[in-house]
């Protein structure tokens, strides 16, 4: 066990936070969740890309550094402390580039990885649908063979897509064998956004900002170059990567621990009382706590262990972590704490999210008991 | 940066666990706590065969030499097996204490030959007192050490049947004298830490344990013809105590990590790990008497051997928190 940071870890943060101090804009971009704020966003993220901070932990050959996970999660850490931007790649870098990774064909990675981390071609998320939440194998959306054009047609419903109405292309899971066992009948499709037959309708968040859509398919064509994994197999070509370093990568540490400094600051300004002064230690050590946690994990990753049904527990805890931190801090604000502009209330807002997506916490919790515990189904 | 255990360590944990599991078996635990001295018969001398007294003594003194990061892992399984012999106080605390302050008791307690029992800081009791040889005891920011045959012993018994409390009647003397308050402040200072960390390895370990158990029972206990674990409140219960407790772990070892290498927070890291062990100990406590139901309520069900140890050491948490309080809010965190 070596609890310091090696000199080149040391190094490599030192570089993120002088690049970051450099380049992360004075003022806050508008919110990545409207139209004109993703356009600023997409912007930084071809920034980033430029001076290969986007995808750290990728190959060099795709725009990465080849970052160890442990400078993956220093990057992370500095990133956040500098205050940058939201990252609206985020899902086609954490989601779909570990499956592309994992599954993909050389030719695909070559073809779509690169626009990915450059943020020329940003991803949504196709995973729940209308009837198909908690209950993801019970997906419905409809891929058709089509000999003749050499691919799919796909039709069906897809919902909750972050960022959807801005985004230029979708991944997600199709059923394309009606007939087998609900697992089993899915493939993984990469669908562009910008075609025939697709129809995107923005919903907007609790805060009001249209940062999800319903993405509507009518016989939409997608040619066999675009399947990911193999047919039928969607599931888990999904889910593989869903217990690995995506478990790891969907929310890291760094968020926060800048979270939770900025909450002491907010302490100190407002002569916080002891019952609210304890609610904030016992914030920054769950930040804290989630930190180890993270690097502790890390370390079984990098020892060649799969993370599998942990990435539950994980989830779990930042989540909730998140919405106590953002409550404190409403607290904290006391009357000033409903003004729609304070600096926490988007936060405090996006914070009640964390529980449901990526699985609910009650779906984790299935998962931890089930698959860590053993419990019977 | 490599947050993982050495080979060796775990390797030396499962010698213990071992042995632990084999002599120190809930029934031999219960049997302890009914028992004059709540002591395992046997179970410290199958200890010192193996090393576990003097784990922090040096070698010359017939130690393993080893440190904190080692023995973090034993004492959460002294947890997960409700160990009743007061394995902090003497082997986290009084014995690291006895080797900086160079005493010549040092070797017989880390040999495990004599058994010692270790005031802890600030602390009104001694632990395990009626069935020890030698006393490691505090006076005015002093530390003395004191032959059993010098006190008199007050009982005032634990809710925790394996913890001895006495109040000790003693006469501090200068031949009692290891340390005078300039040499042993710093040193208690230490002893605070380490305690906090000791206890917070052993939180981790019984709730470990507690939620083992409850997984054993909530299969095997059939309600509306299925076993009551596959209902999802039931799940989800257990999945909070171990969520809880998988999060209190790696603190723990962080704190183990900053004692042995001296680290500057290494203060603050104890009382984090001490308090987040705490209150995961007693979660996974609530959680495991409510998916017992009435038979974990009942004296006969062996459960209450670790549930009790959780409350007797998880109470001064809220003393923990206002440490970590005190070193956000006064010196920028750490």
């Amino acid at each position: 066990m070596d609890l310091t940071y090696t000199p080149a870890e040391d190094a490599f943060r030192r570089e993120a936070r002088a690049w970051l101090e450099a380049n992360v804009p004075r003022e806050p971009l508008p919110s990545g969740d409207t139209a004109d704020g993703f356009a600023l966003h997409r912007v930084w993220e071809r920034r980033l890309f430029d001076a290969r901070w986007a995808v750290v932990s990728w190959p060099r050959e795709y725009g990465g550094r080849e970052a160890s996970l442990v400078e993956w999660l220093l990057f992370e850490e500095e990133y956040y402390a500098a205050g940058a931007p939201q990252r609206v790649a985020q899902n086609g870098i954490f989601l779909l580039a570990p499956t592309l990774f994992h599954f993909g064909t050389k030719e695909q990675q070559d073809r779509i990885l690169p626009r990915m981390a450059a943020g020329e071609e940003l991803w949504a998320q196709g995973w729940s649908e209308p009837n198909a939440g908690s209950d993801l194998a019970g997906i419905q959306g409809r891929a058709t063979r089509d000999d003749a054009g050499g691919g799919w047609r796909l039709s069906g419903q897809k919902a909750w897509c972050t960022r959807g109405a801005f985004c230029d292309s979708l991944f997600g899971l199709f059923r394309s064998d009606p007939a087998a066992e609900r697992h089993r009948g899915l493939t993984y499709f990469l669908v562009p956004l910008r075609t025939e037959g697709v129809t995107v309708r923005p919903v907007g968040r609790l805060d009001g900002d249209a940062g999800f859509a319903d993405v509507f398919l009518d016989d939409v064509f997608v040619p066999d170059r675009d399947v990911l994994g193999a047919v039928h197999d969607g599931w888990s070509v999904a889910m593989t990567t869903a217990s690995s370093e995506r478990g790891l990568t969907l929310r890291s540490p760094g968020r926060f621990l800048a979270a939770v400094r900025r909450l002491v600051e907010l302490a100190r300004a407002r002569d916080a009382d002891p019952v609210l002064r304890d609610a904030v230690v016992r914030a920054w050590m769950d930040a804290e706590a989630h930190r180890l946690y993270t690097l502790q994990t890390v370390a079984r990753l990098e020892g060649g262990k799969a993370l599998g049904a942990e990435a539950s527990v994980n989830k779990v805890f930042w989540s909730e972590m998140d919405v106590r931190l953002h409550e404190t801090a409403m607290c904290l604000l006391g009357p000033d704490a409903e003004l729609a502009a304070g600096p926490w209330t988007k936060g405090f807002q996006f914070a009640l999210a964390g529980p449901i997506y990526a699985g609910t916490n009650e779906i984790q919790r299935n998962v931890i008991a089930e698959r860590l515990l053993g419990l019977p189904r | 940066m490599r947050f993982a255990f050495a080979p060796e360590t775990l390797q030396l944990r499962d010698a213990v666990r071992l042995v632990l599991a084999r002599e120190c078996t809930a029934a031999r635990v219960r049997a302890a706590w009914a028992s004059d001295d709540a002591r395992v018969p046997g179970l410290w001398t199958h200890l010192g065969t193996l090393g576990v007294p003097g784990m922090l003594a040096p070698v010359d003194d017939g130690g393993l030499g080893l440190t904190e990061v080692e023995l973090v892992l034993v004492l959460e399984d002294s947890g997960r097996y409700a160990v009743p012999e007061p394995v902090v106080d003497v082997v986290a605390v009084g014995v690291p204490l006895l080797r900086d302050a160079r005493s010549p008791a040092l070797r017989a307690v880390a040999s495990g030959e004599r058994i010692a029992a270790v005031q802890l800081p600030g602390a009104p009791f001694v632990v395990g007192a009626g069935a020890a040889h030698v006393l490691v005891l505090q006076h005015d920011g002093e530390v003395h050490v004191v032959d059993r045959s010098e006190v008199t012993l007050e009982a005032h018994p634990s809710v925790d049947g394996s913890r001895r409390l006495h109040r000790v009647r003693w006469s501090p003397s200068k031949a009692t004298r290891l340390l005078d308050g300039d040499e042993a402040t710093p040193l208690l200072a230490d002893a605070v830490d380490r305690a906090a960390v000791g206890f917070a390895a052993q939180l981790v370990g019984l709730a470990r344990a507690m939620i083992d158990r409850t997984v054993d029972y909530v299969k095997a206990r059939h309600q509306f013809g299925k076993p009551v674990g596959s209902f999802q409140a039931v799940k989800h219960h257990l999945a909070d105590a171990l969520v809880a407790v998988e999060m209190a772990a790696p603190s723990v070892y962080r704190a183990a990590w900053s004692l042995a290498h001296r680290a500057p927070g290494r203060a603050v890291h104890a009382s984090m790990a001490k308090a987040l062990a705490s209150d995961a100990a007693a979660l996974a406590a609530r959680k495991a008497l409510q998916c017992h139901g009435a038979i974990g309520y009942a004296y006969e069900n062996d459960l209450h051997l670790w549930m009790k140890r959780a409350w007797a050491l998880g109470a001064d948490a809220p003393w923990h928190r206002a440490r970590v309080e005190r070193a956000i809010f006064e010196d920028g965190g750490t």
